[in-house]
């Protein structure tokens, strides 16, 4: 089953560390919020992905399945 | 056209138009006008059995954003069944979109088509509780004839639902739905992050059907007069009729019902067509005079320039008027009532309405319009709600629009020679919280 990247746009304070541990599916944009890919993760990245969702300080990045 | 201000023979067949309102013109119906020309609600005893006419008829959310109304309908109810809780109904009349009237002037003139429309909604989904919410700025006109509409539904006993009254306040977002559910909870009109969906979890947390009051009403006629009556106007793909607000030249907002498929030509007039004309309202499409007349109103024709039908709103700017002047004005208002939630709208809608001020004046920096379409696309997509979309949309389209009067800018000149504003804009800004409430 795939899972996809999702931002709750409101919890989101652009502290970044989302693109930090994952920079292949989350760049930041000139305002320090991250742009996120929504294709589904691919499983090589899975791990990180979990890494970047706890490490969301307002817990606002969320994996959904898809 | 049907114009709400004009009379007009009083012959009801499938074809002829209006439907919704009076036909008598700006004559509002009370309970007895009401029943002697449509009857009385036909209720069918039982949950869901209005989905199907529904469907057929290929109803569609006549607050701007055309879902299929069957397909909300349908996910209420099978909400409600899959959690054995009793769903809430609430009719949409917060209109927010500053240059439209349809909703207040169907509110106004045929308050029971909505009404029925909302007792009929409910019982399809097996709600017990319903609510119609409107701009607390029309308490005196539109909320005074709602209160006296449903003291006589009360009086001759014709609804099974309860229905309250609730006001919105006078921001552009208010009534969107996920700030209009976060409003009636108690909290401020601002939107919410979807997931979950109102139809899961909206009001109180119960499965909770937002429709549009003008939905509504067509939905009580499809109940009395099926589905293959609805079709009678409209286009195949988008049936039926539906209000729309055209201004012209003065300014003056006109309602009028009218045919899905409509040619453009005949809504915007003769002088129609030289200039622009501002497709869906604020969160809408410029488009020159000259393409647009060769369109007609519905979603696929107007798909060629980028717009949509969306709420009926149709503008066409004077000609001595500055578009760009027009534009950086509505953006700096729509930054405004960015709720200030998310950090691209945050950030993105000031930096646009900035640039476009620029831009309206003498000779802005050619950087000026690469942000501005940098930060349009930034933004796009980023927000909870769809403001910063609607917001991109109407930018992007008037730097296409008006890129003539852009090189003139550029080189110090505008060719406008009326400044006063024309496109109109509520008083106030939101400054505190209590704004929203």
């Amino acid at each position: 089953m795939s899972e996809k990247l999702l931002v709750n746009p409101i919890e989101c304070e652009g502290h970044g560390a989302c693109a930090e541990l994952l920079p292949e599916l989350i760049a930041l944009d000139e305002w320090g919020y991250p742009i996120v890919d929504g294709r589904p993760v691919p499983p090589a990245l899975e791990r990180d992905a979990r890494a970047a969702v706890s490490a969301c300080p307002t817990l606002a990045l969320r994996l959904l399945r898809s | 056209m049907t114009m709400a201000t004009k009379g007009m023979p009083a012959e009801d067949t499938a074809t002829d138009l209006p439907r919704l309102l009076p036909v008598n013109g700006q004559q509002p119906q009370d309970w007895h006008a009401h029943t002697a020309r449509h009857g009385r609600i036909p209720y069918r005893e039982a949950p869901g059995r209005l989905i199907a006419d529904i469907q057929q008829a290929g109803l569609t959310g006549r607050g701007g954003a055309a879902f299929p109304v069957h397909r909300k309908l349908g996910a209420v109810l099978e909400a409600a069944d899959a959690r054995r809780r009793n769903p809430v109904v609430i009719a949409n009349g917060a209109e927010s979109e500053p240059a439209s009237d349809k909703d207040a002037t169907l509110l106004w003139l045929a308050p029971h088509l909505v009404l029925d429309g909302l007792q009929l909604a409910a019982e399809a989904v097996n709600a017990e509780e319903a609510i119609l919410y409107t701009h607390a700025d029309r308490r005196d006109d539109v909320g005074k004839r709602l209160q006296q509409a449903i003291a006589e539904r009360r009086a001759v006993g014709s609804d099974r639902v309860p229905v309250e009254l609730a006001e919105a306040p006078p921001r552009f977002l208010s009534g969107q739905e996920t700030a209009l559910i976060n409003h009636l909870g108690g909290g401020p009109a601002i939107p919410t992050f979807v997931p979950p969906r109102v139809t899961e979890r909206g009001l109180a947390g119960a499965p909770t059907l937002v429709q549009n009051v003008e939905t509504l009403a067509h939905l009580a006629l499809i109940a009395r007069r099926g589905p293959r009556w609805f079709r009678q106007v409209g286009t195949a793909a988008e049936p039926g009729s539906m209000l729309c607000t055209i201004r012209r030249s003065d300014g003056m907002p006109r309602i009028a019902e009218v045919p899905l498929g409509m040619p453009l030509r005949d809504l915007l007039g003769p002088a129609g067509s030289d200039g622009a004309v501002l497709i869906g309202g604020y969160h809408g499409t410029w488009a020159p005079a000259a393409e647009a007349v060769k369109l007609t109103l519905d979603s696929h024709a107007l798909g060629a320039v980028g717009a949509r039908v969306g709420a009926g709103i149709l503008i066409t700017l004077p000609p001595d008027r500055c578009g760009l002047a027009e534009t950086a004005r509505i953006v700096r208002y729509l930054a405004l009532e960015s709720a200030g939630q998310c950090g691209p709208c945050l950030n993105g809608l000031p930096r646009i309405a900035a640039a476009l001020a620029e831009l309206a004046g003498a000779r802005p920096r050619r950087q000026a319009r690469a942000d501005i379409e940098r930060w349009a696309g930034l933004v796009t997509g980023r927000g909870a709600c769809h403001h910063p979309d609607g917001t991109a949309r109407f930018v992007r389209s008037a730097l296409i629009t008006f890129a003539a009067e852009l090189d003139r800018h550029e080189r110090g000149r505008c060719s406008a020679t009326n400044t006063r504003p024309f496109l109109p804009i509520p008083r106030g800004s939101a400054r505190t919280e209590e704004d929203w409430l």
